[in-house]
C-alpha cells in the first residue's frame, strides 16, 4: 500500500512538469496552429540555464527569460512566415531542434550534467519530498499566474479573442502579430521553467526535450486546443496515468497505455476535453 | 504511353543493369538500403503527399517488418535458441516466436501486421474526424511508445541492441557478394514494382480522391464519399510498405534494432520526402536516396557536422523549396520553355 501511495507524488510532479510545458504548447498551437518540435529545447536551455547559475532560486527567473527569448527569436524569425501550414511549421522547426540539440552537445558536452539541489529542498513531509511539491507549487503558480494574465489584462484579453476567432479579432483592430509574439514568449518561458524544474529530479542533458515533449503533445491533444481548464486536467490525468501504468504493469508498458488510454479517450471527445464552439467547419 | 515511361525505364536500366556493374559490393549494399528507405518513402509519399496524412510513425511499421525478419533469420539459422536470449537468461523458445520459424507467415507478418495495426488506428482516429496535426502527433507518440515497449521486453526482442549477427537468408550465405548483389536486386525490383503500382493508383480515381481529401475532405464528405475509409486504406497501404522494407532492411544491413525506428528515424524519413518533393512519387524516392547518401557521406567525413546540416537543409528546403528537388526541377523547366 506504501508503494502505491509513494506513486502519488510522482505521478503528480511529472503531471506538473507536463502542464508547464504544456501550457505553451496548448497556446500557441490553439492560437496559431503551430506545432513547435522545437518547444523540448527551450525546456533543454532551462535546465542548462540552471546549470550554469548553479542555484535554484535565480535561475527560475532567468530561464523563463532565457528559452522565452529563444521563443520569441524563433517566432519573428521563422514561424509567423509559416502560419496556416501547421504541417510544414512542425517539420519547419524539428529542423530548429536538431540544430537546438546539437549545439547544446557542444557546448557543454554530450554526457548529462547534474545541478545540485538545494539543501531547504531535502527531506518531506510523509509521503512528499520537498522538491516534489516544490515541482507542484511551480506549476500551481503558473497556472495561476497564465489564467491572471488571460482574464485580467488587456493583453491576455486580446489573447483569448484571438484564440477564439482571428480573423474577428484582427478586424476588431487587435495587432495579432504582437499577441502572437507575446503568447510565443509566455509559452517558451514556462517551458524553461520546467526545464528548471526537472532538474530537480533527474539530470540534464542534450535530448533532456525530446523525453517530455510527445507527452506534453498528448496533453494538448486531449486537454482540446488553447484551453487552460482542459491543459490542467489532462497534465494531472496523463502524468498520473504515467506513473500507475509504470507501477502496475511494467515500464515499457506504460507508454503503450497511455497512448492506448488517449486515443480511447478521444473515441469519446474527439476533440479534447474542451472545445471552443463555433460555427466553423475545420 | 512510351515517351510517358521513358524516364522510368532510364532509371530502371540505371538501377538494375549499370549500378551493379560499377559499384563495388560495400557501396552496392549501401545503395540497397537506400532503396529499402525509398520504399518507406515512397508510402510517405501517398500518405502525406497524396493524402496529407502526415505521419510520423512509419518507423514504427518499418520496425514491425524488420523485428518479423530477424526473428524469422535468427530461428532458421539452427543451434537452438537466439544468440541474445542466451545472455539474457531466457531458457524456453517464447510462444511468440514460434510461428516465425515459418518464412511464409513471418513475411506475411512483415507486411500484414503494419497494415492491421494501420487499419484498426485509422480506423479509431479518422472516423472520429480527428486529422491534421493531431493525427500527426499520435503516429509520433506510438513510435515514442514503440521503442519503449522494444527496449523493455530485452527477452524478447534484444532490448536497446536489438538482433543481429544473421548469416544466412533463405539457405543463402550472406558473407557472399552474390547474395549481396541478388538482395540488391530484389529490393530494387519490390521498389520498382511498387512504384509502379503506386503511380497506377495515383492516377486513377482513387487517386484523385485522395488529392480532393486532402484539400478539402468536408467537401468530399459532402459529395457522398467517406473520407475515413479512403484514408484508412490509404493509411494501411503506406504501413504495409514499411513493413515489407523493413523485412528487405534486414538481410541487407544485417542489424534491427529500436534506435533505427524511433521518432527521429521516423521524422528523417519524413524529411527526406520533404527535400525530395512531396507532390510527386518520385520525388519521395529520390529524397530517401539523396539524404541516405548525403548521410553516408558526410558522416564518414564529420561526425557531429551531420546534424547541422541536416537541419539546417531543412530549414532552407521548408522556407525557400516547400515543393523539394521536384519542384526546383519543375520551375526550371518551365522557365526554359516560356
Amino acid at each position: 500500500m506504501s508503494a502505491f501511495a509513494n506513486q502519488l507524488p510522482i505521478g503528480l510532479s511529472i503531471g506538473a512538469v507536463l502542464l508547464l510545458i504544456a501550457l505553451g504548447l496548448t497556446f500557441t498551437f490553439g492560437q496559431m496552429g503551430v506545432i513547435n518540435m522545437a518547444h523540448g529545447e527551450f525546456i533543454m536551455a532551462g535546465a542548462y540555464t540552471a546549470f550554469l547559475l548553479g542555484d535554484l532560486v535565480p535561475a527560475l527567473p532567468a530561464a523563463f527569460l532565457v528559452a522565452g527569448t529563444m521563443g520569441l527569436i524563433l517566432e519573428r524569425a521563422a514561424i509567423r512566415h509559416f502560419y496556416g501550414r501547421p504541417l510544414d511549421t512542425l517539420l519547419l522547426t524539428w529542423g530548429v531542434s536538431l540544430v537546438l540539440q546539437q549545439l547544446a552537445r557542444d557546448l557543454f558536452g554530450a554526457p548529462n550534467v547534474q545541478v545540485p539541489a538545494p539543501a531547504w529542498l531535502s527531506g518531506g513531509v510523509g509521503i512528499l519530498p520537498y522538491n516534489r511539491l516544490f515541482i507542484m507549487g511551480l506549476a500551481v503558480a503558473g497556472v495561476v499566474a497564465v489564467w491572471a494574465y488571460l482574464t485580467r489584462t488587456r493583453l491576455g484579453r486580446r489573447t483569448q479573442a484571438v484564440v477564439q476567432n482571428r480573423r474577428l479579432a484582427a478586424t476588431s483592430g487587435i495587432d495579432t502579430g504582437r499577441v502572437d509574439m507575446l503568447t510565443f514568449f509566455v509559452g517558451s518561458g514556462l517551458a524553461g521553467v520546467a526545464g528548471v524544474a526537472l532538474t530537480l529530479i533527474g539530470p540534464v542533458g542534450p535530448a533532456l526535450g525530446t523525453y517530455y515533449i510527445v507527452d506534453a503533445f498528448l496533453v494538448v491533444v486531449a486537454g482540446g486546443l488553447g484551453q487552460l481548464r482542459g491543459a490542467v486536467l489532462a497534465a494531472a490525468g496523463l502524468g498520473l496515468l504515467n506513473s500507475y501504468a509504470e507501477f502496475w504493469s511494467d515500464a515499457s508498458l506504460a507508454k503503450v497505455i497511455v497512448l492506448a488510454a488517449v486515443i480511447a479517450f478521444l473515441q469519446v471527445r474527439p476533440q479534447g476535453m474542451f472545445v471552443l464552439r463555433s460555427r466553423a467547419l475545420t | 504511353m512510351i515517351r510517358r515511361n521513358l524516364p522510368f525505364a532510364a532509371v530502371a536500366v540505371i538501377v538494375l543493369v549499370v549500378a551493379p556493374l560499377l559499384l563495388e559490393p560495400f557501396r552496392l549494399s549501401l545503395l540497397a538500403k537506400y532503396l529499402c528507405y525509398a520504399i518507406v518513402a515512397l508510402g510517405i509519399g501517398l500518405a502525406w503527399g497524396q493524402a496529407g496524412m502526415l505521419t510520423l510513425g512509419q518507423g514504427v511499421f518499418f520496425g514491425l517488418g524488420g523485428y518479423s525478419m530477424a526473428m524469422h533469420l535468427k530461428l532458421t539459422e539452427g543451434g537452438g535458441l537466439p544468440d541474445f536470449m542466451v545472455w539474457s537468461g531466457v531458457e524456453e523458445l517464447p510462444a511468440l516466436w514460434v510461428p516465425f520459424g515459418d518464412p511464409v507467415l513471418a513475411l506475411a507478418t512483415a507486411v500484414l501486421g503494419p497494415m492491421l495495426i494501420a487499419a484498426v488506428l485509422g480506423t479509431l482516429v479518422f472516423r472520429q474526424r480527428v486529422r491534421g496535426a493531431y493525427f500527426a502527433i499520435l503516429t509520433q507518440a506510438l513510435a515514442a511508445a514503440m521503442v519503449i515497449l522494444l527496449v523493455g521486453q530485452q527477452g524478447l526482442t534484444g532490448g536497446t541492441n536489438g538482433m543481429t549477427n544473421f548469416f544466412d537468408v533463405f539457405g543463402q550465405d550472406l558473407a557472399d557478394d552474390s547474395t549481396q548483389r541478388g538482395l540488391y536486386l530484389v529490393v530494387a525490383s519490390v521498389l520498382g514494382v511498387l512504384y509502379l503500382a503506386t503511380r497506377q493508383l495515383v492516377n486513377s480515381r482513387y487517386g484523385r480522391l485522395l488529392v480532393a481529401i486532402r484539400d478539402g475532405e468536408d467537401r468530399v464528405r459532402f459529395l457522398g464519399y467517406d473520407p475515413a475509409l479512403v484514408k484508412t486504406v490509404t493509411f494501411a497501404l503506406s504501413a504495409g510498405m514499411a513493413g515489407l522494407a523493413g523485412a528487405l532492411f534486414v538481410p541487407v544491413v544485417g542489424i534491427i534494432s529500436p534506435a533505427l525506428l524511433g521518432v527521429v528515424p521516423s521524422l528523417e524519413l519524413v524529411v527526406a520526402v520533404a527535400v525530395g518533393g512531396r507532390h510527386a512519387l518520385a520525388g519521395a524516392v529520390l529524397g530517401a536516396v539523396v539524404m541516405g547518401y548525403a548521410q553516408t557521406a558526410f558522416s564518414e567525413q564529420f561526425a557531429d557536422g551531420w546534424l547541422y546540416l541536416q537541419g539546417a537543409l531543412f530549414i532552407l528546403v521548408m522556407t525557400l523549396a516547400p515543393k523539394g528537388i521536384i519542384g526546383v526541377a519543375e520551375r526550371w523547366r518551365r522557365a526554359r520553355t516560356t
